[in-house]
């Protein structure tokens, strides 16, 4: 029986002979992910400039971004990008989904194209967008004039849409508070939907491709309606996708940097600055002249602080409701 | 399915078959919808890319590029751009476009014709060192790609057919790691960097991201599905560990090393904000960040910046048409969507 002892052990290995394999990816997954994380904590209670460490200044970051208005404010604008992305992006892949899925011919054609902006990069993605959102020169504002309508700044404008909107139809007054998001930030959060949409969409079809057709014929035998058997079969044996969908948008879409960057900002991060999300308050209080690293750091722990909470809240919420 | 198809068949509702007809016309015509909303941008961005920039300011934008032409000589064409029209008289302003005067011609001798400027691309080329950003990148895609295949194979190895203290634990670790969003440990990351001497280096731009954790958990799971007993009797005919997974392991997994290679090369070309914060000269500036500087210098035309946004994006636009189908697959498992 010596050859089954040795295969023994063959397969418990001592762990120097583990290590060894472990070791290169260990190597970098400690020094570039682990030890960032873990010192970004520990950042966020120094001075940090230039990339040096200079002095220990406790909870005072803390305290300065609790006080800083900007910071609220780039909260916020996150906030309404997040809010509007992810339900319009997972409404409309739901939808070009679910009609995908009813035996289209050429399906493969309608998926590809879909999914090519996916494939491209943000740089020239926003690059582009960039100039049909331009202002006089257009492709949007052409077509807009075209159909009768007046021309928009797009992202130079940095009213708030609901403003817009009520001086439009011929209100002097409208509250500030209520402004809601710029025009400038709309037109970015239609990029992120125009990218994003075809990976939703490929997830989703997927998704869909899983259900059994049992349940589409049982469903049908017993005569239910197209739309009782999308609120009954359909969404409740894709809720586990869904929840999927969800989650990695929103992740996503609290990240949100390059398009901002390129689109609206710099110097000051949108017209008037009001596309200024959290990421780009974090890259310019830590890279730009006279950043402070620290303070960035305690930056980037907040955000990671409701990515994370938003993240467990969500399972906990949808959990629920999701059939497994 | 055949039975569904019977029902749909005795369906006795009248009419039904024309509210079918009609459903299908209205899909088509949404899901085409869809087509021309996704294809108008990039097809804005060659047509942009191929005109002069004189065509760019003209409004109404022309869908083809279209240059104006006026006969100097017999047979001979001089391309002109246009500087006013005067409808009474039935005359036209022309300044040639190579050298000349700027003088008023008879509408009827103006012709238009359609002008493709594959120039713009050479120019842009020109305007910014975009060689040097383009072998920047593909190096640096190479490096990653060798890279992340030789760690993630090792690993996952050792993950799915080693048994060793802290196994599990380890790899629960390594993958937490993939819940932390890039902006959390890019400050960090900047001043290790730093300490090490590495910013504005390859390095910078390879190292840190040779490991890659959700293709380890990839390949540790696949290697999980091969049999114990393949093991068993490869090690017992005296095959070493070693070349149990170069020969037996590694040619078996190859669908899930395919998706590897696609979403990092996919991942590393488009990645933006790590080379923006890590890169500051041209010497090692990746195509990405050229790109965002090229288009954010003041005076930058657009023709020239959609001619340097569409070089940049070809070489992963024309993998995909050749290979959509893999790339899709790869990139929706990968969950990479930025």
């Amino acid at each position: 029986m010596s050859w089954l002892s040795t295969l023994r052990r063959r397969r418990f290995v001592d762990p120097l002979t583990a290590a060894l394999y472990l070791v290169p990816a260990g190597v970098v997954i400690v020094i570039f992910r682990m030890l960032p994380i873990a010192s970004a904590f520990f950042l966020s209670f120094f001075d940090v400039k230039m990339g040096r460490i200079r002095g220990f200044v406790g909870l005072a970051h803390y305290a300065k971004l609790g006080a800083d208005p900007t910071f609220w404010n780039s909260l916020g604008t996150t906030a309404y990008y997040v809010a509007g992305v992810v339900p319009v992006s997972l409404f409309l892949a739901l939808l070009a989904a679910v009609v995908l899925n009813r035996k289209i011919r050429a399906l493969g054609f309608y998926r590809t194209v879909y999914f090519l902006p996916v494939v491209t990069s943000l740089v020239a993605v926003s690059m582009v967008w960039k100039w049909i959102f331009h202002p006089r020169l257009g492709l949007l504002n052409y077509l807009l004039e075209r159909l009768g309508g007046g021309s928009l700044l797009w992202l130079d404008e940095p009213h708030g849409i609901f403003e817009m909107a009520a001086t439009a139809v011929g209100w002097q007054w409208w509250p500030d508070g209520l402004a809601g998001p710029s025009l400038a930030l709309i037109a970015v959060m239609i990029v992120a939907i125009w990218r994003g949409i075809g990976y939703n969409i490929v997830i989703f079809l997927a998704g869909l491709q899983n259900i059994p057709d049992q349940y589409y014929e049982a469903a049908k035998i017993d005569g239910a309606s197209t739309m009782q058997i999308f609120r009954r079969v359909t969404w409740p044996l894709l809720s586990p996708t869904t929840f999927y969908v969800l989650l990695s948008t929103t992740i996503v879409s609290f990240q949100v940097f390059t398009q901002i960057y390129l689109m609206t900002g710099p110097p000051v991060g949108g017209p008037m600055g009001t596309t200024k999300v959290i990421v780009y308050y974090l890259f310019e209080r830590g890279f730009d002249a006279g950043g402070n690293m620290g303070f960035a750091s305690a930056v980037a722990l907040v955000l990671f602080a409701i990515i994370l909470s938003l993240t467990l809240f969500q399972r906990r919420i949808v959990e629920r409701r999701v059939y497994y | 399915m055949e039975a569904a198809a019977t029902i749909r068949g005795n369906d006795p509702h009248t009419g039904y078959r024309a509210r079918r007809i009609l459903g299908r016309g209205g899909v088509y015509a949404a899901l085409w919808i869809g087509v021309i909303l996704m294809t108008v941008p990039f097809l804005w961005m060659l047509t942009t890319s191929l005109k002069s920039p004189i065509e760019i300011l003209e409004f109404p934008p022309t869908w083809v590029p279209t240059g104006h032409f006026v006969e100097a000589a017999p047979g001979v064409w001089d391309e002109v751009y246009i500087v006013s029209r005067d409808a009474a008289a039935g005359t036209v302003t022309v300044r040639p476009i190579v050298g000349g005067l700027q003088r008023a011609v008879d509408e009827s001798l103006v012709r238009d014709r359609i002008r493709l400027r594959f120039e713009n691309y050479a120019e842009a080329w020109r305007q910014a060192p975009f060689a040097r950003y383009y072998v920047n990148t593909i190096f640096v895609t190479i490096c990653v790609v060798a890279g992340v295949l030789v760690t993630s194979s090792l690993a996952a190895y050792a993950f799915a057919r080693m048994k060793f203290w802290g196994r599990d634990n380890i790899f629960v670790l390594f993958l937490s790691m993939m819940m932390v969003p890039q902006p959390v440990y890019i400050v960090p990351s900047y001043i290790i960097l730093v300490k090490l001497g590495w910013i504005d280096t390859y390095q910078a731009l390879i190292v840190p991201w040779l490991a890659h954790v959700f293709s380890i958990f990839l390949l540790r799971q696949h290697f999980k599905t091969i049999p114990n007993d393949l093991y068993d009797a490869a090690i017992i005919d005296g095959c070493s560990r070693f070349a149990f997974l170069w020969r037996v392991m590694l040619p078996l997994s190859k669908a899930i090393l395919v998706a590897v290679v696609i979403f990092t090369i996919v991942g590393t070309w488009n990645s933006f904000l790590w080379p923006l914060v890590m890169t500051n000269t041209p010497e090692v500036r990746p195509l990405q960040v050229g790109l965002a500087r090229f288009s954010q210098e003041q005076g930058t035309s657009h023709e020239l910046m959609m001619a340097a946004a569409t070089f940049s994006i070809a070489p992963l636009i024309a993998a995909y048409f050749f290979a959509q189908k893999h790339i899709i697959q790869s990139l929706a498992t990968s969950g990479m969507k930025t």
